[in-house]
């Protein structure tokens, strides 16, 4: 009897853990290869303005993008400047005030955060901004970054 | 009983994994985690005119500032450089009826602001930043005096800020474009 219980308590009890750097580096690949970073996919070319006269928007739920650039083509080419908002690049500025006033129906607070590519003229966001009179959204901030 | 209980290995969860286990999660939130915070010069649109008549603004309450298709700045029509644009809008803002050219009072002060369909957006951008950069001037001086301490600790939505906000009103105003 007594000889049986030695052996017992000789037994190796841990799990082996070896393996366990394997299954962390699985589970890290996992997370990096399905995590979306962006919110959305940008499909046109942004290079921020820099401003020194900034503020902070800090309740990000508020805010609603719109992204104005010169289409991203294959191959790193650059076609005509587009507004996109979401996911989808917008033909008809129309559009964009139908999209806008649901977008206030449902976040009556709403800032729109224009984000125009430098390189812009000013004419597609006038085109812009009369849209979004008429839809009613009237808080606008012009996206910069900050200049050192 | 004695020595057996010396025999047996103390029960315990092997840990040394655990460091693995942080370090993971410590990665997966570096990489998932947007520490890019929006920035921007903030504006309000006017709102669409409803066929009613704005309400007359006198020439001397009014500045007009057009960046035009050449990127140029003219202030009044009277050709300006960007960096000159800060000061005109102080002097223009905070004149208080001393000059008979410039604004009567802060508060009747109109920053209007115009482009042409080809102004390119960083000069436009720029020519903004120096607008918003002379009422953050004149409101820290504001508050430097009233109160000892800058405009920007000031609290959000405190009295004191409202109160120099209320000096200070940023009535800049998009004109309405062109047509064609």
């Amino acid at each position: 009897m007594s000889k049986f219980q030695k052996k017992t308590a000789k037994t190796k009890q841990g799990v082996p853990t070896s393996a366990m750097p394997d299954v962390v580096f699985m589970l890290l690949i996992f997370f990096m290869v399905t995590t979306v970073l962006r919110e959305v996919e940008l499909q046109v070319q942004i290079d921020y303005t820099l401003a020194e006269n900034i503020e902070k928007i800090e309740q990000k739920r508020l805010v609603s993008y719109i992204y104005i650039g010169p289409e991203r083509l294959g191959g790193g080419r650059l076609g005509e400047t587009r507004v996109q908002i979401d996911d989808a690049l917008i033909d008809d500025m129309g559009a964009i005030r139908n999209i806008m006033y649901d977008k206030l129906m449902e976040e009556p607070r709403l800032i729109v955060s224009l984000r125009v590519d430098r390189d812009s003229e000013f004419g597609i966001i006038t085109d812009v901004q009369q849209e979004l009179r008429h839809a009613g959204t009237l808080r606008i901030n012009y996206s910069t970054r900050r200049e050192i | 009983m004695l020595k057996r209980d010396r025999n047996r290995e103390a029960p315990e969860i092997n840990g040394s994994s655990l460091a693995d286990i942080a370090f993971l999660l410590l990665i997966f939130f570096l990489v998932v985690t947007t520490i890019d915070v929006d920035t921007g010069i903030g504006l309000v649109l006017p709102p669409i005119p409803d066929d009613i008549e704005p309400p007359p603004v006198r020439e001397r309450n009014l500045m007009n500032i057009l960046v035009n298709a050449q990127g140029m700045v003219l202030i009044n029509e009277q050709p300006a450089a960007i960096a000159e644009v800060r000061q005109r809008v102080k002097d223009f803002v905070d004149n208080n009826g001393v000059d008979p050219n410039l604004s009567e009072t802060p508060d009747d002060a109109i920053v209007s602001i115009k482009t042409d369909r080809r102004t390119p957006y960083n000069v436009y951008i720029d020519m903004l930043d120096e607008v918003m950069g002379a009422y953050e001037e004149l409101r820290h001086q504001a508050s430097m005096d009233r109160f000892g301490i800058p405009y920007s600790s000031l609290e959000d939505n405190s009295i004191q800020q409202d109160e120099i906000r209320e000096m200070y009103p940023k009535r800049i105003s998009i004109a309405e474009p062109d047509e064609g």
